[in-house]
């Protein structure tokens, strides 16, 4: 579980993240939506502490993560970057072992653990795990990385636009992969995007930002019903619009 | 050339020693440096400043300068350390620079991903930044190398045995085979180097076990070679031997030779030559009791210790004063006078002198306009050069600065019409040069005097009686013949020196 209470970022005068107070479940995926600049990645930052926030707490499980070295709560926090941000010196294998290997976990754990998350991901730890990443694809790449963060069992994992720079179908592959591996693992994670599609199609609830602020937290069921402003009207509407263009055009192609 | 590979090990030792303990010690500076420098990001511009504008002195003037600077700190400022020292701060720039680089240049994202996956600091450099910039870093170390094995030559005139020595001695003695065998061998050994870190720095990269180990073996071997022959006689309980020094040329060079054997037969102590060394710099080291016994000339001493700039003496009366002032404010012993004389002496082209009847400095006034005279590096701005230019008015038409080795071809060749000859040099009567009479007595003289160092007086008595028996034992015609068959015969000073002990003291000859 992860509590967020009246979080703030300030850089000078200005406040990135303003008052910001969310909860997230156990177990539950939680959407960060909103435009760039609206200060969804720095709120997900100030919960690994890669940003330090300027006010404000962040709960861990009930801990103050400002109690915990920095180091020590990201070993138990997973982090997935979207350019996958694989270290290009390490085999496969070693990247997804490197946080257990910080851990101290015996080699051989830290092998059964490795193969058993490239097969979660849909990769085949024979074929992958003594390669480089500059071998793998971009979605294969991305797998590795979400099989990293997935290493040391996590408590919560931290997703930030993990399949922004993927191509449409590889994305929607990993979009079904990321559900498949909820249903085994449970997992408690914050997925920032700006995608509406997939903020629908992933989140439990979607929490929209806008300038620093926090917006509306609710279903994408609540979110679509009953839009509290006029700007979380205007985002709902996006997907809509685009879903009318397309069959508009696939009936007029099929007459 | 046979006779030069025999002094290939201990040159080449040297030099090895020379490099690779430079080069560990400025990579045992510059990396931790360099990694400090990327933390504290202001201290980026005044570090590398510092560091290149050391690289930016010329490397002779480096070492050189390492002399009175270990002196003025009562540290050995002759031999290993002086050069160990200038060799360290001219290999930091190339580590440090490219460390600096290297890890600057490691993608921000792959930073962050190592903190985002839990990493101390302290890991995330060990893990992500110095792997990644390990290829820049090897590049530094690279060229720090190759250019240590080219810089370390220039250590023999601080008194560190190197590839040097046979540049330096080779290019004044004319031995030419000489001069090749040390530019070859540094050459070859700066391949081997470079060949051997590259070889070691791919082999890591692509986790090649059989490169890593052969680079290993060649770099680790060699370190463990260097520190090892460095190490042994510091932990060696035998007696420290005698050490002879010289200055860069061929009479001193055979002196020096003459001293070290005459030593061995005499008495039973073993020698250590250190050559080429500076003037100024191998009276410091006698000073400063690195070196035990050199020999110097009265005029030189008068000029340079006692400051009598201007005025001269009657040789006797000169030699005197030399021996009081070295004595009561140095503690050095004048162990003997060889009995020649190496002045400066106005040399012209025998024909020349009998064409315009020229005898004596004097003669040379009314012709001066229309000559040029040739001189060493230094004659021109010495204050015996003022001496004679004011006491016979002479005003030369050109006064040329050139290597020793090279100013009496010249005068033959009629590049130059006049010469400072050095009036032991074997080439004046070889290239059929008159010397002139210094009729005004302007010129001090210049008795060569063999000089012992403070601890020699104190520990080493047998060592100076065996040194007075050389007194007045070397006139200037035999000491011309030494210097004639080093430059012009090829022999090597050690032979020339070996004949003339044998000759005066019979094998085994002790007191």
């Amino acid at each position: 579980m992860i509590q967020l209470d009246r979080l703030t970022k300030r850089y000078g005068a200005d406040a990135v993240v303003h008052e910001l107070t969310l909860t997230v479940a156990a177990g539950e995926l939680l959407i960060l939506l909103g435009e760039s600049g609206c200060g969804k990645t720095t709120t997900l930052r100030m919960i690994n502490r890669l940003v330090e926030p300027t006010a404000g707490t962040v709960r861990l499980d009930g801990d103050d993560t400002s109690t915990i070295a920095r180091h020590e709560l990201r070993r138990r926090i997973g982090y997935v970057v979207q350019q996958a941000g694989l270290f290009p010196h390490m085999t496969v294998a070693e990247n997804v072992g490197v946080t257990p290997s910080l851990l101290g976990w015996p080699a051989a754990r830290i092998r059964a653990r490795t193969d058993e998350l490239l097969e979660l991901v849909d990769l085949d730890p024979a074929a992958v795990r003594d390669r480089r990443p500059a071998d793998l694809s971009g979605g294969q790449q991305q797998r590795v990385g979400v099989a990293r963060a997935l290493a040391a069992r996590p408590s919560v994992m931290l997703l930030d636009e993990p399949f922004g720079a993927l191509d449409p179908l590889t994305r929607a592959r990993l979009q079904e992969s990321l559900l498949g591996i909820r249903r085994e693992v449970g997992l408690t994670a914050v997925f920032v995007t700006h995608d509406m599609v997939e903020a629908l199609m992933l989140g439990d609830r979607i929490a929209v930002m806008h300038a620093g602020r926090l917006v509306q937290v609710g279903t994408p069921g609540e979110l679509l019903g009953s839009p509290a402003t006029e700007y979380v009207r205007a985002l709902m509407s996006a997907p809509r619009r685009q879903a009318a263009v397309v069959d508009r055009l696939s009936s007029e192609s099929a007459a | 050339m046979i006779e030069q590979l025999d002094l290939l090990p201990a040159y080449l030792t040297g030099h090895l020693q020379l490099t690779l303990l430079a080069l560990l010690a400025s990579a045992a500076v510059s990396l931790p440096l360099g990694v400090a420098v990327t933390r504290v990001r202001w201290l980026e511009p005044p570090t590398l400043a510092v560091a290149a504008t050391i690289q930016t002195v010329p490397g002779l003037a480096l070492l050189a300068v390492m002399v009175p600077l270990l002196a003025a700190l009562d540290l050995q400022s002759i031999g290993f350390l002086p050069a160990i020292v200038g060799l360290t701060l001219y290999g930091m720039f190339p580590i440090l620079r490219n460390t600096v680089t290297g890890i600057a240049g490691v993608d921000p994202a792959l930073t962050e991903a190592a903190r985002g996956v839990g990493m101390t600091p302290a890991q995330q450099l060990l893990r992500v930044e110095l792997p990644l910039a390990l290829p820049v870093i090897v590049a530094g170390l690279r060229t720090a190398a190759v250019w240590l094995v080219g810089v370390a030559t220039l250590s023999t005139p601080v008194g560190a045995t190197s590839l040097g020595n046979y540049i330096f001695s080779g290019l004044q003695t004319r031995n030419y085979a000489a001069v090749l065998t040390g530019c070859i061998a540094a050459a070859g050994l700066a391949l081997v180097l470079d060949g051997a870190i590259r070889a070691l720095e791919t082999g890591l990269g692509a986790r090649r076990r059989g490169r890593t180990v052969a680079g290993l073996a060649v770099v680790g071997g060699l370190c463990a070679f260097a520190l090892v022959t460095f190490a042994a006689p510091l932990v060696d309980g035998r007696a420290r031997p005698v050490v002879i020094g010289s200055k860069p040329f061929t009479e001193q060079y055979v002196l020096s030779a003459i001293l070290a054997q005459w030593i061995e037969r005499a008495t039973d102590r073993s020698t250590t030559l250190v050559q080429s060394l500076g003037s100024q710099v191998v009276f410091d080291a006698l000073d400063a009791g690195d070196v035990d016994l050199y020999v110097d000339y009265s005029g030189t001493l008068w000029v340079n210790q006692l400051d009598r700039g201007g005025r001269t003496a009657p040789r006797a009366e000169l030699t005197a004063a030399v021996r009081r002032h070295l004595d009561r404010r140095h503690g050095i012993t004048v162990a003997a006078t060889l009995g020649f004389e190496n002045t400066y002496a106005l040399a012209v082209r025998g024909d020349d002198a009998a064409r315009l009847d020229l005898r004596r400095i004097s003669d040379l006034a009314a012709h001066a306009p229309a000559l040029a005279i040739g001189g060493d590096y230094e004659f021109f701005v010495r204050p015996e050069w003022a001496a004679i230019r004011g006491a016979y008015g002479l005003d030369f038409a050109a006064e040329r600065t050139m290597d020793p080795a090279l100013m009496y071809q010249a005068a033959a060749r009629s590049n130059v019409d006049v010469i400072a000859a050095y009036s032991s040099d074997g080439r004046i009567p070889a290239y059929g040069l008159t010397v002139l009479d210094d009729d005004r007595g302007v010129i001090p003289p210049y008795d060569a005097l063999v000089l012992a160092g403070a601890r020699v007086r104190r520990r080493q008595p047998d060592v100076l009686a065996a040194i007075a028996r050389l007194d007045g034992a070397i006139d200037v015609e035999r000491m011309r013949a030494m210097n004639l068959a080093v430059d012009e015969t090829g022999e090597s000073p050690a032979r020339v020196a070996s004949r003339f002990v044998r000759a005066l003291l019979p094998a085994g000859g002790g007191a």
